[in-house]
């Protein structure tokens, strides 16, 4: 009886991917708040509430250039934001986060209040990735969320595969590695391995707090402090871990296949 | 309470002062410690506090018939003790761990090799166990795997297709955790907590702030203890389901896995319901949560929760539906439920070997005090009752949800932490999705973390897939592998 059951809800169920790049992006949920914004203009001087409020140091302040915050450290928990009575730091709900260069990830300068988005791949890397990007995954430290939420793009709801993107066994079948993890001192060598086992040309995507910085290890000696000292970053994508809305659109934008309204 | 004498006897989350541990020379605390062992008592965490004079050695046992926890330690040591683990196999990690953070020697110790220590720029983790002969092949596997996954390293010892012995060396996730944590707490210790195994923020998370709120003298509102119970359970149902989703495919049985995956993340969407975070990130603070689940919330939780519910039966019913499943998880991967009861497994493997181990029964603390879902348990101790015990449980939290859910309490969710007492112990429990998290703080005069050990469930675990392995082919590894899903990070701190 089985096998008619399964056909028969199947039917029923129709087809669950997400319209979304198509159409719009589904909602974050509403505790998520999505990006940060720093407006460090309406920094009075001397205030450190959000800096004693954060938990990684993710903002600093230097004599004379004003509030900065590294949304690259940044595990999104939303303190500064309660601490900060001057609405300097405050929630965009915006899902998309990712840079293409790490001091994009820097909030606070004037004209920097907000996160510089990735641009798209030159044209000729685009041609041959963009139709077609093979990933090979690198888990290098990471608590596993990152990894958990990669797979989720995966599944039936979000279809990464209509976008010709696939995470693949072998470095050897791969455009390029995406990391997660802060790069432990126990999977440097593996890194290495993997990287140089990727043919060129090749890209490489940090992704989630730990893969930019440390996320909430930084400062610890069992790790690097981030993929970027070991090999060179062409992606990051914030967050502890990033929403799976946040990779897709990471993921699209770098591909430059995101339609305009989207961007 | 007198079976758990000379141990000092005490509950799940509460706090004593460390004076009132009883001390006794390491070999008296060996001999004791293996006496409780053999009368059926479970090792839940073995550690080295540093001294001035050396090494205190700590035992922490848990005695499930009793609801009661008994500890006990050590005077100062250095250099070496009688090894616990020839007669009681449960000790074995804890051994090699003692003796990679403190360098004192188990004597006696069959395999005695660093567990995460890192040379330079990969584990320190060779040599492996061989087995010789001219018919014997090594499989290596690892650290970076074929999927999504986090790293690790498997030897394989076989004769053709069949596995003589696997070895499995860990170490690769290391990123200090334990070794950050003395002087604390830090800023940063509470998203460390969240961040130790991804998947299990919440059942850590609850253990952390229950041994701040144990060290502090006070409880988190009931409020907060219901919303940490509900998390719990949400975690518990995004694991399982991804869990029968992931053994489905490896079996090639596409219906659930493309179901499961799916409505793993309408779980994990739930938890973001809460916090805004989909593992459960910023929802528990030491002294309650930061978030409040008010009513329309809560009604928007009620009937997510009941369509997903209402999916993943289905979805598993066609799992249990089909000969071609059941079939390829009968008998393979078995565990002996003497073996499994030697080697200390805990959690969903430990009851699939119909061992009856479940923390929220048997050490009740905070909202299970009120309420608990019954034990899921079954005996044949292979994948099919690793699956079954899962399938069950996603059940069974299922209903525990609806009436907590149809039963809010009310009040704060936040109560005011006073600082850590001195020169104390602090021991939580908590029953994540993979079984006991135990955490266990000893204070220093000040107040500040002396020393915090940290045993996530797949500490006791991974030594149950390496024996479950014996005597199956290799190419079963993957769906024996999954049948655990165990945590790297978790155990690599």
């Amino acid at each position: 009886m089985f096998i008619f059951d399964t056909i028969k809800n199947r039917i029923q169920r129709g087809c669950q991917t997400m319209p979304y790049p198509k159409g719009p992006a589904p909602a974050l949920p509403d505790r998520h708040g999505g990006a940060l914004r720093l407006d460090a203009s309406r920094c009075p001087e001397g205030c450190t509430r959000c800096m004693d409020a954060c938990p990684v140091e993710a903002i600093s302040a230097n004599a004379g250039q004003g509030t900065r915050l590294d949304l690259g450290r940044c595990l999104f928990c939303g303190d500064c934001v309660t601490a900060c009575p001057h609405d300097a730091i405050t929630r965009t709900n915006d899902h998309r986060l990712a840079v293409r260069r790490r001091e994009d990830l820097i909030l606070g300068a004037p004209g920097a209040e907000e996160l510089r988005l990735a641009e798209a791949l030159d044209k000729k890397i685009k041609s041959l990735f963009g139709r077609s990007l093979r990933l090979r995954q690198v888990s290098a430290g990471g608590c596993g969320a990152c990894e958990a939420d990669i797979n989720v793009l995966g599944t039936i709801g979000w279809d990464l595969g209509r976008f010709g993107i696939q995470y693949v066994a072998s470095p050897r079948h791969a455009d390029g590695v995406l990391i997660t993890g802060p790069v432990t001192k126990g999977m440097e060598l593996a890194l290495q391995k993997t990287w140089a086992a990727v043919p060129e040309p090749r890209i490489a995507i940090a992704l989630g707090a730990c893969a930019i910085s440390g996320g909430p290890f930084v400062g610890h000696a069992q790790h690097n402090g981030g993929a970027g000292s070991i090999i060179p970053i062409d992606l990051y994508i914030p967050g502890c871990p990033p929403h799976p809305l946040t990779i897709l659109d990471g993921f699209l934008r770098l591909l430059d296949r995101l339609p305009k309204h989207n961007l | 309470m007198n079976t758990l004498a000379p141990f000092f006897p005490i509950t799940n989350a509460s706090r004593i002062s460390w004076a009132s541990v009883p001390v006794f020379s390491v070999t008296k605390l060996v001999r004791l410690t293996s006496e409780m062992l053999h009368a059926g008592a479970r090792l839940c965490s073995w550690f080295g506090v540093p001294d001035q004079d050396g090494t205190i050695l700590v035992a922490v046992l848990a005695l499930d018939a009793e609801s009661t926890l008994g500890v006990a330690r050590s005077e100062p040591v250095s250099g070496s003790y009688p090894s616990l683990t020839p007669k009681h196999p449960q000790a074995h990690l804890f051994e090699r761990e003692v003796w990679e953070q403190h360098g004192l020697v188990p004597v006696g110790h069959p395999w005695l090799k660093p567990v995460r220590h890192t040379l330079k720029n990969a584990p320190a983790n060779a040599p492996f166990f061989r087995v010789e002969g001219g018919e014997v092949h090594e499989v290596a596997v690892g650290p970076v795997h074929a999927g999504v996954i986090e790293p690790g390293h498997f030897r394989f010892q076989c004769a053709g297709e069949e596995v003589l012995h696997l070895e499995i060396a860990l170490g690769y996730q290391h990123r200090g955790i334990e070794d950050a944590l003395p002087g604390g707490p830090h800023p940063a210790s509470m998203s460390q907590m969240e961040a130790l195994a991804g998947d299990t923020s919440i059942a850590h998370a609850t253990a952390y702030a229950s041994v701040m709120e144990a060290l502090g003298g006070v409880e988190a509102p009931l409020r907060a203890q219901w919303l940490r119970a509900v998390a719990l359970e949400l975690e518990r149902l995004a694991n399982h389901t991804g869990d029968m989703g992931a053994l489905a495919l490896d079996v090639a049985f596409l219906p659930t896995s493309a179901a499961c995956g799916k409505i793993r993340g309408d779980f994990l969407n739930l938890t973001a319901l809460m916090c805004g975070n989909r593992f459960g990130r910023g929802l528990i603070r030491p002294g309650g949560c930061r978030h409040d689940l008010e009513e329309k919330r809560l009604l928007a939780l009620v009937g997510r929760l009941k369509t997903h519910m209402a999916d993943v039966e289905q979805a598993v019913a066609w799992f249990w539906d089909a000969a071609s499943v059941r079939v390829r998880f009968r008998n393979v991967g078995v565990v002996h439920p003497s073996q499994a009861a030697d080697i200390g497994l805990v959690g969903p493997a430990a009851r699939a070997c119909g061992l009856v181990r479940d923390v929220r029964f048997d050490h009740p603390a905070g909202w299970h005090r009120f309420s608990q879902a019954p034990v899921a348990v079954w005996p044949s101790g292979d994948i099919f009752a690793r699956a079954r015990v899962r399938s069950l449980e996603i059940q069974r939290s299922g209903r525990y949800l609806f009436e907590q859910l149809d039963a809010p309490v009310d009040g704060e969710i936040q109560a005011r932490l006073p600082a850590p007492q001195p020169e104390s112990l602090s021991v939580v429990l908590v029953e994540g999705w993979r079984g006991e998290v135990c955490h266990v703080a000893v204070t220093d005069h000040f107040g500040r973390f002396r020393r915090y050990k940290i045993t996530d469930p797949s500490f006791h675990n991974w030594t149950g897939l390496a024996l479950a392995l014996r005597g199956t082919a290799v190419s079963d590894f993957p769906i024996c592998n999954k049948s655990f899903n165990l945590s790297y990070c978790g155990f690599d701190l």
